[in-house]
């Protein structure tokens, strides 16, 4: 449904993005991670077609973003970072500017059903500078959904919402996957694994990964994350534990628990069940941790374990830990 | 056409919501009701009728400082609430968002002209035997020919900056010296003075409209700066997607 090839962004002297390839699906839900200034607003305002690239090409649904503009934009539903929202207008009649631009037939009909989707359907006739922060994205989602278009680009649909919000938004985001190819941004890693079929990470405007949440676990690392945990006190296995080949990565838990990492594709449990026991401690639990994509996304753009065809990043200053999230 | 048309009409409606837009038409109303008032009892004391004059001269100086204060927010607003994306991603070409823009701005101004027309009605009763039909229907036809173009020009300055001050000041700058572009003219040899005497704003108004008079001349000219402005405000939309 996207198809995007060498696509390369310059701001004045500043390159926002370089050479990004990637396809999505029809009927994808792909999430498009990074960290912030990573180039992934700049990314989707291409795809919607709201700047041209400075090189490359962007086809949706078999159409040129550059070549054929008014056909793509037809086809796209766009929700950019910042809502664009008319405050002065009624939620309804906002609904219905967006329905007469996009020429949509029954556009009532139409307006009724969106925002009773993003359950807004009692607020359609207050205005809209009066919503709340959570309120204004689910118009912004139900504008982006009003002309049933096959792809939907949400940058950041969930930033700035309270929990509650963010779970409601993002189970609308799940529901629409269903009938529309969706690609959404975020710096939420969690969000990524919870609503994505599939992640492409990129980080100063490069391409880092790409692949489903749960493969990009094994692929990328191959290590196993393993907890463990003992009948007394965890830090004087914790020598036992890290003496046994393979083991990389030992920290204590808790009193009588700790966590270590497997060297990629070894499979180091038994030998660390065998070493416990005989060293003669009461094992009590051994059990494989899945490791967070955000655990991941940290190995990836800041350690330099790095997939094949990414090895430049290293050469840029690395991001900070607590620009995310 | 439909697409000029709903982005005009929306255009037309928030001027409604916008505190600028009645404090022009405020302005305007105060001050135009104010010289009326005092013309007419000035009038009256020479023991002399008044024209519609009297309504059409201070309204053509009020309309040329307030019309750029009208516009100025046009694309600028939309640029700061990020609306502007939601256009420049819709499936609407650039030249509709200017051309709607424009189209929803001069009916703004078109309002106040047609609210201003209590004027001349007051003034048919007062005088007898009442005002000449013709000068007020040619007045107001060249009102609203030079309000098109000001509205255009104001369209396209508010579209190359985020700023409305900038706007505005742009804006009157470029109304300002198309007005008194015939001073310069003045001092200049015979061709090259015709023709930038021919540029300027004023002189296809005064000499004509203002006298009851349409020339086809008069009407081109204003058409053209329309269309060359708003020509002007779509390449920089246009061009905006490049920055």
């Amino acid at each position: 449904m996207i198809h995007v090839t060498g696509l390369t962004k310059d701001y004045g002297k500043r390159r926002a993005i370089t050479n990004l390839n990637f396809d999505v699906k029809k009927g994808e839900i792909v999430g498009f991670l990074g960290p912030n200034g990573a180039g992934k607003t700049t990314t989707m305002r291409i795809l919607t077609g709201y700047m041209p690239p400075t090189s490359g090409k962007v086809e949706i649904g078999g159409y040129d973003v550059i070549e054929n503009p008014l056909e793509v934009r037809r086809m796209v539903g766009y929700l950019p970072e910042t809502v664009p929202l008319y405050n002065d207008m009624t939620v309804f009649d906002y609904m219905m500017y967006m329905a007469r631009i996009r020429h949509i037939e029954n556009a009532e009909d139409r307006i009724d059903d969106v925002l009773e989707m993003v359950s807004m359907e009692d607020r359609s006739s207050g205005y809209i500078g009066k919503l709340s922060k959570g309120m204004r994205q689910r118009v912004g989602l139900a504008q982006a959904i009003l002309h049933k278009p096959d792809v939907l680009i949400l940058d950041e649909p969930t930033i700035g919402l309270d929990p509650g919000q963010i779970i409601e938004v993002r189970n609308i985001i799940k529901d629409l996957g269903k009938e529309h190819t969706v690609m959404l941004s975020t710096h939420i890693l969690p969000e990524a694994q919870q609503v994505c079929d599939r992640v492409i990470i990129i980080n100063k405007g490069q391409f880092v990964a790409e692949d489903s949440t749960e493969r990009l676990q094994t692929r990328l690392t191959g290590a196993q994350r393993v907890h463990l945990s003992i009948r007394g006190d965890a830090s004087e296995v914790l020598p036992v534990v890290s003496s046994t080949p393979g083991v990389i990565n030992v920290s204590s838990t808790g009193i009588d628990s700790l966590e270590f990492e497997s060297k990629p594709g070894e499979d180091v449990r038994s030998t660390v069940a065998r070493n416990v026991i005989s060293a003669g401690y009461d094992l009590l639990e051994l059990k494989k941790v899945s490791m967070s994509l955000e655990d991941i996304f940290l190995e990836l753009t800041r350690d330099e374990i790095l997939p094949e065809h990414s090895t430049e990043i290293s050469d840029s200053p690395e991001i900070e830990p607590e620009e995310m999230r | 056409m439909r697409n000029i048309w709903t982005i005009g009409i929306r255009e037309y409606k928030h001027y409604f919501s916008s505190p600028i837009a009645y404090a022009v038409a405020f302005v305007i109303m105060l001050i135009v009701g104010i010289l009326f008032y005092v013309n007419l009892v000035s009038y009256a004391n020479y023991g002399m009728a008044p024209g519609i004059q009297i309504v059409i001269g201070p309204l053509v100086t009020l309309l040329l400082f307030t019309t750029p204060a009208v516009t100025m927010n046009t694309m600028a607003d939309e640029q700061k609430t990020g609306t502007l994306e939601l256009l420049l991603t819709a499936p609407v070409r650039d030249h509709e968002i200017i051309i709607g823009k424009w189209f929803g701005g001069f009916l703004f101004i078109l309002t106040i002209l047609l609210a201003s027309w209590i004027f001349p009605i007051i003034l048919n009763q007062l005088v007898s035997p009442g005002i000449d039909q013709g000068e007020l229907l040619a007045s107001y036809l060249g009102l609203a020919l030079m309000c098109a173009a000001f509205v255009a020009i104001g369209i396209a300055a508010s579209s190359l900056f985020s700023n409305q001050i900038a706007a505005f000041f742009l804006t009157l700058g470029i109304i300002m010296a198309l007005w008194m572009i015939s001073y310069p003219a003045q001092s200049m040899g015979a061709g090259g003075g015709e023709i930038v005497r021919y540029l300027d704003l004023g002189e296809h108004f005064y000499s004509t409209f203002y006298k009851g008079l349409i020339d086809l001349k008069d009407v081109i000219y204003y058409l053209s700066l329309t269309a060359v402005s708003l020509f002007l405000g779509s390449v920089s939309v246009e061009s905006r997607r490049w920055r």
